[in-house]
């Protein structure tokens, strides 16, 4: 029977003979994820077991990102119950302010998801890893305890739906616009409980970084998990990273040529320019050039979405020997200690710094809402991260607006959501 | 089963910020989770809410965030059922693995106003509506997660296994 990428992983960590979508599998785990808000839950539920162990300290990963450093008193108590539980455990993988990154740039970045691995992470964001080539995908609270316990997690193969992208992108194009162009396509829960294949010949030009970006929002569709063929570009990504312990770069599948999908999309990039989802949903998009008289209080640059080290450089270049308007505030937040260090030695801390922005420690921070820089009532940010929905910053009269970086640092110099061409 | 309830009635893409916002998320007590269920959406929901009670939404109930607090927070303010045209993904399995009942019915969704006395019934997939002498089919969990509720929810089934 043919198979898509998305069923050979599965099939290959479970004992079923074979899969077919709709199936309930127990599938073994690879790696399971935890963050200072899911993770309390799980080690409760964990320690309710009794369990003396859990399965392998190798595979467990704890990363306090969300309200870290921590926020509040309440904040540092669940951050510690992360740091216990690593402790008592030996949890490798258990990653303290100073070397702790947001979860999903941080992973890829240390090499502990790879290509062919079957992922879970209690945090919805989890289907980013899809970029490498993994099957990945967002899980609660109790299924990361189940899975620290036994190692396995209970899934229903998905269907998979299977978009094609072909064209060159436009100039400020990137990852971010392919996926908010996807998600207006289909909707909110266009892909539910689905596998989203990104294919075609863009994705396989486009940069390991954009595709995390794609893959990072499929869970806005609905989408079980974003999944792209390992490829020459996976792989130079894969051998670029310096991590002695990490276990090789993978195993490359892909799907099967007559292998059978749900639906199939096509889309011509050529036509997609700069785009921005509106509140307050991620499927409400518009392009930038249309929302010029949109003000704006605040511009957020980051997230696992759009806080790498090129999306800082896109922005840095917009912003360089720039001010941003008077009375805008700037965050700008790389995703981890490593892109931090690169974006210090690069010069473009210093540039966002001159700009007129703040430059933080990384952290998930402003996008759920958390700490440094929560809007006001009635405040409208744009921001580089995923969610848009009300209240998402801050106060529930404020307003979120999600765009790619380029647009994100050209709209913080006009005081209102700008095309990059405008500035530059 | 005694299943008579107040209704409480949302729309399409509720989201998980929406069921218990982020600033709520350094918590894991379930009573002030529940405190400050719909807050940012309808900010009378947590008071009005008594044991018993179904939340009837529309389509992709829960979507967003992964967080478990949001189901807690339903089942922790006494919320015997969720019904919905649709649920989210991580939505459902978190109400499975916890132990919170949820029922799939467009139908249901549609047609159940507040006011209505609805009762459910599990073992035949039928929401009986008293009020207006209706009745909509749901399809029941399959096997595989019939165990899992059948256990009291996935750790108890885990425990099962490795006995």
């Amino acid at each position: 029977m043919p198979h898509t990428i998305t069923e050979k992983i599965l099939l290959k960590h479970t004992k079923a003979k074979d899969v077919h979508p709709g199936q309930f599998i127990d599938a073994k785990v690879d790696i399971c994820l935890g963050n200072d808000i899911t993770a309390p839950f799980a080690i409760e539920e964990f320690e309710k077991t009794g369990a003396k162990k859990v399965f392998d300290k190798n595979k467990v990963v704890l990363v306090p990102d969300h309200f870290a450093p921590a926020k509040d008193m309440k904040s540092a108590n669940q951050c510690k119950i992360l740091a216990n539980f690593a402790k008592k455990y030996s949890i490798k993988n258990y990653f303290e302010i100073g070397r702790m990154g947001v979860e999903h740039a941080l992973l890829p970045e240390m090499g502990l998801v790879l290509p062919g691995d079957l992922v879970i992470g209690a945090d919805s964001h989890t289907c980013t890893y899809g970029a490498l080539g993994a099957f990945s995908t967002g899980v609660g609270s109790t299924d990361l305890a189940a899975a620290m316990v036994a190692g396995e997690v209970w899934l229903k193969v998905p269907e998979s739906m299977k978009f094609i992208f072909f064209g060159k992108l436009s100039k400020w194009v990137g990852g971010k616009d392919l996926i908010l162009h996807t998600i207006s396509d289909i909707g909110v829960d266009g892909a539910l409980y689905q596998a989203m294949e990104f294919c075609g010949e863009t994705i396989e030009n486009l940069p390991m970084e954009d595709r995390l970006s794609m893959c990072n929002m499929a869970i806005e569709a609905g989408g079980k998990s974003g999944i792209i063929a390992p490829d020459k570009i996976t792989e130079r990504y894969e051998r670029a990273i310096k991590n002695k312990s990490r276990r090789g770069i993978g195993k490359f599948y892909s799907s099967d040529k007559d292998a059978k999908y749900s639906k199939v999309k096509e889309y011509d990039v050529r036509k997609i320019e700069p785009l921005v989802a509106c509140p307050s949903l991620p499927s409400n998009v518009k392009p930038a050039s249309k929302l010029k008289d949109v003000t704006i209080d605040q511009v957020v640059i980051g997230s696992c979405t759009n806080g790498r080290i090129s999306d800082l450089r896109i922005a840095a270049k917009i912003l360089k020997d720039k001010k941003i308007k008077p009375g805008l505030r700037l965050i700008v937040i790389p995703a981890t200690q490593k892109v931090y260090l690169e974006a210090v030695n690069e010069g473009l801390a210093r540039i966002f710094v001159e700009a007129g922005g703040v430059f933080s420690t990384p952290t998930c921070g402003p996008c759920l809402g958390g700490h440094v820089g929560i809007l006001a009532a009635g405040e409208r940010a744009v921001a580089t991260t995923n969610r848009n929905f009300i209240g998402r910053m801050g106060d529930p009269t404020s307003e979120v607006y999600l765009s790619n970086p380029a647009v994100a640092a050209a709209t913080a110099i006009k005081g209102r959501i700008a095309h990059p061409d405008e500035v530059i | 089963m005694k299943n008579k309830m107040r209704i409480h009635k949302f729309g399409d893409d509720i989201n998980t910020d929406d069921i218990i916002a982020a600033k709520y998320l350094n918590t894991t007590d379930r009573a002030e989770l529940a405190s400050h269920c719909m807050e940012h959406i309808d900010k009378a929901f947590a008071k009005a809410v008594s044991a018993g009670d179904i939340i009837v939404a529309g389509r992709n109930f829960g979507c967003g965030s992964s967080r478990e607090h949001a189901p807690v927070a339903i089942k922790a303010a006494g919320v015997s059922y969720v019904i919905a045209a649709t649920f989210a993904r991580i939505f459902a399995r978190n109400s499975i693995n916890i132990g919170l009942p949820i029922v799939e019915s467009k139908e249901a969704s549609d047609r159940i106003r507040k006011g209505d006395s609805v009762k459910v019934d599990t073992k035949t997939g039928l929401v009986r509506n008293l009020t207006r002498k209706e009745s909509y089919r749901f399809e029941k969990y399959p096997p595989f997660m019939q165990k899992i509720v059948k256990a009291g929810g996935l750790m108890n089934s885990i425990a099962k296994k490795k006995r």
